[in-house]
């Protein structure tokens, strides 16, 4: 076990800035998720823990030891790939065994702990088949136990749920969360699925076009985006946003469109202050809208007709529009809202956000 | 309701294949075992014409005392009991053998070596393939013939270049000597098997996913584990159908001795074919000629069904 930290670290390919000054520090016995949408610069990230892709800038220790110029091997770290990468010639006893021989490990030691590994993962039956003859969850697990019976010090995980169909994807995905529960081991897991990313991970690294744009706990990710670009993609459904300007009157701040008036709640209205007059952007995520109650505040709501309606079961999404403006509001599965219908929208004041349209940052 | 779905796909198939439209012949390949020797009936001719019938006529021809502008007649096995006690068959048998085993190792030691730098990334990595594959593609006999020249007594280049590198004194008789004929041969033969075993493992080499290779090294395994235990049993069915091909080949190649040596010096090269060549054209015994070009299939036969069990057994593991 073992904290891994990278300092500025960076990647260039030929014209490509893959990863730039990434600073990370994790610590021992964390589960840590990079996140992003695809070409972001996760796996590049990964492949340079692991010491499959040479580092650019920057350095990477695990355990306080610089890493940068150790072979793979030397790293003590497993790595678990998205096609899994089994060997299709060995058993699934060999593949699991095979870096503990390469490790010159005693014959019975190596029985072991492949034992170990398989009864973990339920797959002692498994244990004479080739990769071949194996249903693509059942090579996961082996994919899994050739990396945990080497007790490395850090795990790293590629995609490894991404070819798995959806139900099986989520069943593995707790089996993950328990494994690591009981081996504490240090992983690094990438993933451009943030749902994956906010279950897992002790904490989520957000990234995008090779940066970090956001290192924090689910909830903190979820409660307190650091710019546009992490509100929208954390959270499904996404984020809805809006161009507003803000305008000051009777002492209070407004966001105002052609489609909508909403006051600024007090609480958030002295950051706000120094927009009065420009361009913003108004966000509010789909659960903290609701349908208006008469008891309602006018300058807390607002007007719009229903475009889609899906129904999920536990809860119905309304595609509506304001003017010109697209929203998606997530309401309890009880309501009978019909296409075409007109209603109104209320706002929960607590979980308004509003962005600088320069910055994109977080206001 | 299970009556009117029926009905409804009667109507339809009606609709698709109105059976007033179909012509007679269509209506003949209808059947598919008619349709099938349709299709295959002109590889059947092909092959009857250019492989059967000569191969037919090699055996009748092979049990007949037949020589040019005399027919023969039937003498039985008698031409194979001459071969089997013909002293130069003998040895054209050892040098076929010997010729065959010598090249293939090689060809298939530099091969692979040559795939594994090939399936490097480096610059110029396309022309590199494509510059490989020369050997391959000039005709053989040019090739040779360019190779007859640098072995050569007094001209050749070879000994030109080694006398001033220094490595020897005194000329090397290539093509003279008995052994370096052979060594010659072997050499020639090397030089233009390689580009094909090369090409051909390298195709073998990139279906391997290099992730294995990865997962291989993060397992801890050094660039020779690598090879051993990853790289090699993957290509592994590709080298079997690849060293097939090429000792069928091998064995019975002609062209490359016959423009070098001629079979000579005294039989020192005699091959097979080449001996099959001499008796039955040279010398005009057309009835020996046949039965040594015929013994050489037994031995080949034998040597395609051991490879072909091998390869079936590693294909299936
Ligand atoms: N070998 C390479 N040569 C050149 N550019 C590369 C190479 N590998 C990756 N890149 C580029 O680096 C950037 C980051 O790629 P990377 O594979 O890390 O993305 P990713 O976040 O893992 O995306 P995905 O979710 O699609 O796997 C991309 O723009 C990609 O095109
Ligand atoms: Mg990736």
């Amino acid at each position: 076990m073992a904290r891994v930290a990278m300092r500025g670290l960076n990647k260039m390919y030929d014209d490509v800035h893959a990863v730039i000054d990434v600073n990370l520090d994790i610590r021992d016995q964390e589960f840590v998720v990079l996140v992003g949408p695809s070409g972001c610069g996760k796996t590049t990230t990964l492949r340079m823990v692991a010491g499959l892709e040479s580092i650019t800038g920057g350095q990477i220790s695990i355990d306080e030891k610089v890493v940068n110029e150790l072979p793979p091997m030397d790293r003590d770290i497993a790595m678990v790939f998205q096609n899994y990468a089994l060997y299709p010639h060995m058993s699934v006893y060999d593949n699991m065994a095979f870096g503990l021989k390469m490790r010159k490990f005693e014959k019975a030691e190596i029985a072991n702990r492949v034992k170990e590994a398989a009864d973990i993962l339920g797959i002692q039956d498994l244990l004479k088949r080739k990769p071949r003859q194996l249903s693509g969850g059942q090579r996961q697990r082996v994919a899994l136990g050739r990396a945990i019976v080497r007790h490395p010090q850090v795990f790293l995980f590629d995609e490894p749920l991404s070819n798995l169909d959806a139900k099986l994807r989520v069943q593995m995905r707790v089996e993950l969360k328990k494994l690591h529960e009981r081996l504490g081991t240090t992983a690094i897991y990438v993933t451009h699925d943030q749902v994956e990313a906010m279950t897992l991970g002790d904490r989520v690294v957000v990234m995008r076009d090779g940066r970090v744009q956001q290192v924090g706990d689910p909830m903190d990710l979820y409660n307190q985006p650091a710019n546009r670009f992490v509100a929208g993609f954390i959270g499904s459904p996404a984020m809805n946003f809006a161009a507003v300007r803000i305008a000051a009157e009777n002492g209070s701040l407004w966001a105002e469109s052609a489609d909508l008036r909403i006051k600024v709640p007090a609480p958030i209205a002295p950051r706000l202050g120094r927009y009065a007059g420009m361009d913003a952007t108004l966000g509010v995520r789909p659960e903290d809208l609701r349908i208006a109650r008469d008891g309602d505040a006018n300058d807390m709501s607002f007007d719009v007709a229903i475009e889609v309606v899906e129904r999920l079961g536990s809860e119905i999404l309304l595609d509506v529009a304001a003017g010109s403006t697209s929203m998606v509001a997530s309401v309890e599965p009880t309501v009978t809202a019909k296409v075409h219908e007109k209603l109104r929208l209320a706002i929960n004041p607590d979980r308004v956000h509003f962005f600088d349209n320069q910055t994109e940052a977080a206001i | 309701m299970a009556t009117g779905g029926s009905v409804a796909t009667v109507a339809l198939r009606q609709q698709y294949v109105p059976a007033a439209k179909r012509g007679p012949i269509t209506r003949l390949l209808e059947d598919e075992r008619r349709l099938a020797f349709c299709l295959m009936l002109p590889t059947m001719v092909l092959l009857a014409l250019f492989i059967a019938y000569p191969f037919v006529n090699g055996i009748l021809l092979a049990v007949t005392d037949t020589r040019v502008g005399v027919p023969g007649h039937f003498v039985g096995m008698d031409n194979f009991t001459k071969i089997w006690s013909d002293d130069i068959f003998h040895v054209a048998v050892w040098n076929t053998c010997l010729y065959t085993f010598v090249t293939t190792v090689f060809k298939l030691a530099l091969g692979l070596w040559l795939a594994l730098l090939l399936n490097r990334n480096f610059r110029g990595k396309a022309f590199m393939r494509a510059f490989i594959l020369l050997p391959f593609i000039i005709p053989t006999v040019l090739s040779t013939f360019a190779w007859k020249w640098m072995f050569d007594p007094t001209f050749s280049v070879l000994n030109w270049l080694l006398f001033h590198v220094g490595i020897i004194r005194t000329r090397i008789n290539w093509l003279g000597d008995p052994t370096m004929a052979m060594v010659s041969v072997i050499i020639v033969n090397v030089w233009r098997g390689v580009p094909f075993y090369a090409i051909s493992l390298l195709a073998g080499l990139q279906t391997i996913s290099p992730e294995l290779h990865e997962a291989a090294a993060i397992d801890g395994a050094r660039a020779w584990s690598r090879f051993r235990h990853v790289t090699w049993p993957l290509l592994l069915p590709v080298t079997l159908v690849i060293v097939l091909f090429s000792v069928i080949q091998t064995f019975a190649d002609f062209q490359l001795v016959y423009v070098l040596t001629g079979g000579g010096p005294a039989n020192a090269t005699q091959l097979f074919a080449t001996y099959a060549y001499q008796l039955g054209i040279g010398t005009g015994l057309l009835s020996q000629g046949a039965a040594i070009s015929l013994a050489i299939f037994p031995i080949l036969l034998l040597v395609v069904i051991v490879q072909l069990i091998y390869i079936r057994r590693t294909e299936t593991l």
